[in-house]
C-alpha cells in the first residue's frame, strides 16, 4: 500500500470517514436495525477494497471522476452525520415547486431521509428502512443486494457499494400477491441545501421495489436539488424485483442542475412473464453517471426502457445499461436518444449479454444522438456479447441529423426555418415522451422541456454541425 | 395571381421543366394532367422554393410579387399552399403543435392577431370533422402512422385552417376510396371563391367530376403541350396520353 494520497484515495479516505461518523451516531441514537449496520459495514468494507476507477477502467473509460475528486476539497465531512432527528427543509417554494403535480401518492425524502411532514402517508406495504418490523426486515434482508450480488466481480458498481456504506434510511415497497397500486407512487428525492458552515452536501438516496407475483404498480422516481447551483453529490440507487407476471411502470427524472453530481443506478430482476417499462431521463451536469443494471431471471419476461439525455456547456451524462438474458423467451427493447450541445459530453454504453441457455432471446437496442455544435461528443457503444444461436438482436447507434424533408414540409406551410429546427429537435426527444403512462407526466415534462429548447439553442441542431461530426 | 413565364428548372444537374408558362387568373381552376415523371410534382416543388431545385431561367409573378425573391416560408404566407403528393410524417411533433405554428405564421404575416390556445382548438377540432377526421388525430405526431387517406385529409384540413390564396393539390385524389374522394372534393369546392385559385395535379377524370376545372393542361416532357377546358380531360380518359406525342416532340 502506497502511504501517497493521491486525489482518488483522498475521496475514499473521505467517503469512508464520512460512513464511520454516521455509523457512530447511529449507533449512539441505537435506532437502526441490525441488518442495515451489517450492510452499511459490508458496503464500507467493499468499497474499502475496490480501486478507484481510472482511464483504464472499463466501465468509467469515457467518464472521469475529477470532479467528486475536487469536490472532496469542499468542507463536506460534517455536513452529512444526522442530528438525532432530520430537519425538514422541504417548505422551501424552491423544492414545492419544482414538485410534479398529479393524482399520486407522494413520498418525499431529503437527503435520503423521509419528509414526513411533505409527504402523504405510507401506503400499507411501504415502509422506512428506519422503522422495518420483522416481516419487512426479512422482506429487505431477502431482496436488497441480490442484482448487484449477481455481476461479475470486475463489473461490480462501486457506488452501490458506498451507497450501503451510507445507507441512513430507505424506502421499501412491498407489493403483496396479484396487488394492484391503485394511485401512481412519485418518490421525490430532494438534496438540500448545505447546512451552515459547509460547503456541500451529500445525499444517498434508496429504494427497494418487491412486486410479487401478478402485482402491477407505476413508480415515478424524480431528483431534485432544493437549492439551484448547490454543490452535491447525489449517490441513488434503486433496487427492483418484479416476481412472476408482476407489471411495473418506472419512471426516472433525473434533472438536477449544474453544479451537482449524480450516480445513480437501477437494479432490475425479472422474473418469469415479468413486464418492465422503464422511461428514464438526465439532463447533464458536473456529473451524470446513470446505470441500469437489468436481469432475466425467470422466462418469457419483457422489458422496454426509453430514455433521454440532455448534455449541454460543460455538461456531462453518462447512461451505462446492461441487460442480461440468463433465460429463454426474454424480450428487451431500448430506445435511448440524446442531444448534446455546446462543449457538452454524453456517454452511451449499452451492453447486451445473451447466456448460452437464452434461446429464442429477442433483444433491440437503439441510440440515436443529435449534436448541435461541433465541440459537443458522443461516446456511443453497443457492446453485444451472445452465446445463444437461436436469437434475434439488433442494435444501432447513430448521430443523427433532422430529417430534411420534414423541415421543409414545416416552411412549406409559413413556420420559419428556426423554429421548425425547434419543433423538431424536440419532436426528437418528444418522441419517446410520448411513451410514458401518464398524461400528466407527459404534459409537465413537455411543458419543461419545450420551454428549454425555446430557451437555448443548445437543444436545437442548425443543420452543418452534424455533418462535420459525422465525417469526422 | 400566378404567372409563369418561360420557366426552366432542373434538379441535380437534370433539366425537368421546358419552358414553362402558365397564366393562373383569381378564381380559376386550372388542372394539370400527364404522364408519371413529366415534371408536375417538380412544378410543385420550384413553386413552394424547394431545396433543390433550381430555376435556370424564366420568372413566376405571385400576387404581383417575384416569387423567386421569396423563401420557402415566405411563399406560404404569402397564400402558396401545396398540398403534398406524399405528406410527411414527424413523429414527436403534434399535428395540433403543427397546425397552431403554421396558422400563427400566416396571421402574423397578414397582420392578424394570433389565435387563443382555446379558440384554435376549437377551430382545428371543427375543421377536423369538415374533413372526417376524427380530432384525435390533432393530438397525434404530424401524420405518424396515418393512413394514405388520412394524410391527404390532413393535407386538405391545413389548406382549410390556413386559407391560402393559390392551393396547389398533388394528386391529392390517389389512392383514397369514393367517400374519401368526395370529402377532399366537398372541401376544395366549399373554399373556392372569386379571390382563390387551384392547380389540381391529377391522373383521373374521376376527381374532375366533382372539383371542375375551368381549364386542363396536359404537361409532358417538362412542358405544357395542351391546353383545354374540361373536356380535354374526358379526352385523355379515353385516349391517353399516346395522341398527343406529336406535340411532346
Ligand atoms: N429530387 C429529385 N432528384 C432527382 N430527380 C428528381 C427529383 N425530383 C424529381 N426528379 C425527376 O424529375 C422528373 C419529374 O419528376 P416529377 O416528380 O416532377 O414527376 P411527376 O409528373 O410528378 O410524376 P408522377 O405522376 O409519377 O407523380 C422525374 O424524372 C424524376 O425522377
Ligand atoms: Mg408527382
Amino acid at each position: 500500500m502506497s502511504a501517497i494520497a493521491t486525489p482518488a484515495a483522498e475521496f475514499q479516505k473521505h467517503a469512508l470517514t464520512l460512513a464511520a461518523a454516521q455509523s457512530a451516531t447511529i449507533a449512539q441514537h441505537n435506532n437502526s436495525p441490525a441488518w442495515m449496520t451489517t450492510l452499511r459495514e459490508q458496503g464500507a468494507a467493499d468499497f474499502a477494497r475496490t480501486p478507484w476507477p481510472g482511464r483504464k477502467t472499463e466501465q468509467w473509460k469515457y467518464t472521469s471522476l475529477q470532479s467528486l475528486q475536487d469536490f472532496v476539497a469542499a468542507d463536506w465531512g460534517a455536513a452529512l452525520v444526522p442530528a438525532a432527528g432530520h430537519e425538514a427543509v422541504t417548505t422551501g417554494s424552491a423544492v414545492s415547486s419544482a414538485l410534479l403535480s398529479f393524482d399520486a401518492t407522494r413520498l418525499v425524502f431529503v437527503d435520503g431521509v423521509f419528509d414526513a411532514r411533505a409527504s402523504d402517508a405510507l401506503p400499507s406495504g411501504m415502509t422506512l428502512f428506519s422503522l422495518a418490523d420483522d416481516a419487512a426486515s426479512k422482506i429487505i434482508a431477502d431482496n436488497l443486494g441480490r442484482v448487484a450480488g449477481s455481476v461479475d466481480a470486475a463489473r461490480r458498481n462501486l457506488f452501490s457499494m458506498l451507497n450501503n456504506a451510507w445507507t441512513r434510511d430507505g424506502l421499501l415497497v412491498h407489493l403483496p400477491r396479484s396487488v394492484t397500486l391503485e394511485k401512481p407512487l412519485y418518490i421525490a428525492h430532494v438534496s438540500s441545501a448545505a447546512p451552515a458552515n459547509t460547503e456541500a452536501t451529500v445525499a444517498n438516496q434508496r429504494v427497494l421495489v418487491v412486486m410479487e407475483e401478478g402485482s402491477s404498480a407505476q413508480i415515478v422516481e424524480h431528483y431534485i436539488a432544493s437549492t439551484p447551483g448547490q454543490a452535491a453529490f447525489v449517490n441513488a440507487l434503486t433496487e427492483i424485483q418484479l416476481g412472476n407476471n408482476a407489471s411495473l411502470h418506472h419512471t426516472r427524472l433525473n434533472m438536477e442542475d449544474e453544479a451537482l453530481s449524480h450516480v445513480g443506478a437501477v437494479h432490475l430482476n425479472l422474473q418469469r412473464d415479468a413486464r418492465f417499462h422503464g422511461f428514464t431521463i438526465a439532463e447533464g451536469s458536473r456529473l451524470k453517471r446513470i446505470d441500469y443494471q437489468m436481469n432475466h431471471c425467470g422466462q418469457g419476461a419483457e422489458l422496454n426502457l426509453d430514455g433521454v439525455y440532455l448534455a449541454r456547456n460543460k455538461q456531462l451524462v453518462d447512461y451505462h445499461t446492461t441487460i442480461e438474458h440468463r433465460v429463454p423467451n426474454g424480450t428487451s427493447k431500448e430506445v435511448f436518444r440524446g442531444i448534446i450541445g455546446d462543449k457538452a459530453r454524453a456517454v452511451f454504453n449499452g451492453r447486451i449479454h445473451i447466456h448460452k441457455d437464452a434461446q429464442k432471446t429477442l433483444a433491440e437496442l437503439n441510440n440515436r444522438n443529435l449534436l448541435t455544435s461541433n465541440s459537443a461528443e458522443i461516446d456511443t457503444k453497443p457492446e453485444l456479447e451472445i452465446y445463444a444461436d437461436d436469437v434475434r438482436c439488433a442494435h444501432g447507434a447513430t448521430i443523427s441529423q433532422l430529417d430534411e424533408t420534414a423541415l421543409y414540409y414545416l416552411q412549406s406551410r409559413g413556420i420559419s426555418p428556426a423554429q421548425a429546427r425547434v419543433m423538431l429537435s424536440f419532436g426528437f426527444i418528444n418522441e419517446l415522451l410520448q411513451g410514458l403512462p401518464h398524461e400528466d407526466i407527459k404534459t409537465a415534462l413537455g411543458t419543461h422541456l419545450s420551454a428549454l429548447f425555446a430557451a437555448d439553442r443548445a437543444f436545437v441542431s442548425d443543420g452543418d454541425v452534424r455533418d462535420a461530426a459525422e465525417s469526422a | 395571381m400566378l404567372e409563369i413565364n418561360k420557366l426552366n428548372a432542373q434538379v441535380e444537374d437534370k433539366q425537368i421543366l421546358h419552358d414553362l408558362s402558365l397564366n393562373i387568373k383569381a378564381g380559376e381552376v386550372h388542372a394539370i394532367m400527364g404522364p408519371n415523371g413529366s415534371g408536375k410534382s417538380t412544378l410543385g416543388n420550384v413553386l413552394t422554393g424547394r431545396d433543390g431545385y433550381e430555376v435556370l431561367s424564366g420568372d413566376i409573378t405571385f400576387n404581383g410579387k417575384n416569387l423567386l425573391d421569396m423563401g420557402i416560408e415566405e411563399r406560404a404566407r404569402e397564400g402558396m399552399f401545396l398540398a403534398f403528393q406524399y405528406p410527411v410524417e414527424i413523429p414527436g411533433v403534434s399535428n395540433m403543435e403543427f397546425l397552431k405554428a403554421a396558422v400563427d405564421a400566416r396571421r402574423k404575416h397578414q397582420g392578424l392577431e394570433e389565435l387563443s390556445s382555446f379558440d384554435f382548438m376549437k377551430l382545428a377540432r371543427d375543421t377536423s370533422k369538415n374533413v372526417s377526421l376524427d380530432p384525435s388525430f390533432l393530438k397525434r405526431g404530424v401524420n405518424e402512422g396515418f393512413s394514405g387517406g388520412e394524410k391527404k385529409r390532413n393535407e386538405i384540413m391545413q389548406m382549410m385552417l390556413l386559407e391560402p390564396s393559390l392551393c396547389i393539390l398533388d394528386e391529392t385524389d390517389s389512392g383514397l376510396d369514393i367517400d374519401a374522394l368526395q370529402v377532399v372534393a366537398s372541401g376544395v369546392n366549399a373554399m373556392r371563391n372569386s379571390e382563390r385559385s387551384f392547380i389540381v395535379v391529377t391522373h383521373y377524370q374521376r376527381l374532375l367530376d366533382f372539383i371542375v376545372p375551368d381549364y386542363v393542361h396536359v404537361l409532358a416532357g417538362g412542358k405544357i403541350v395542351k391546353s383545354g377546358d374540361k373536356e380535354l380531360a374526358r379526352e385523355l380518359e379515353a385516349k391517353g396520353y399516346g395522341w398527343l406525342e406529336g406535340e411532346v416532340a
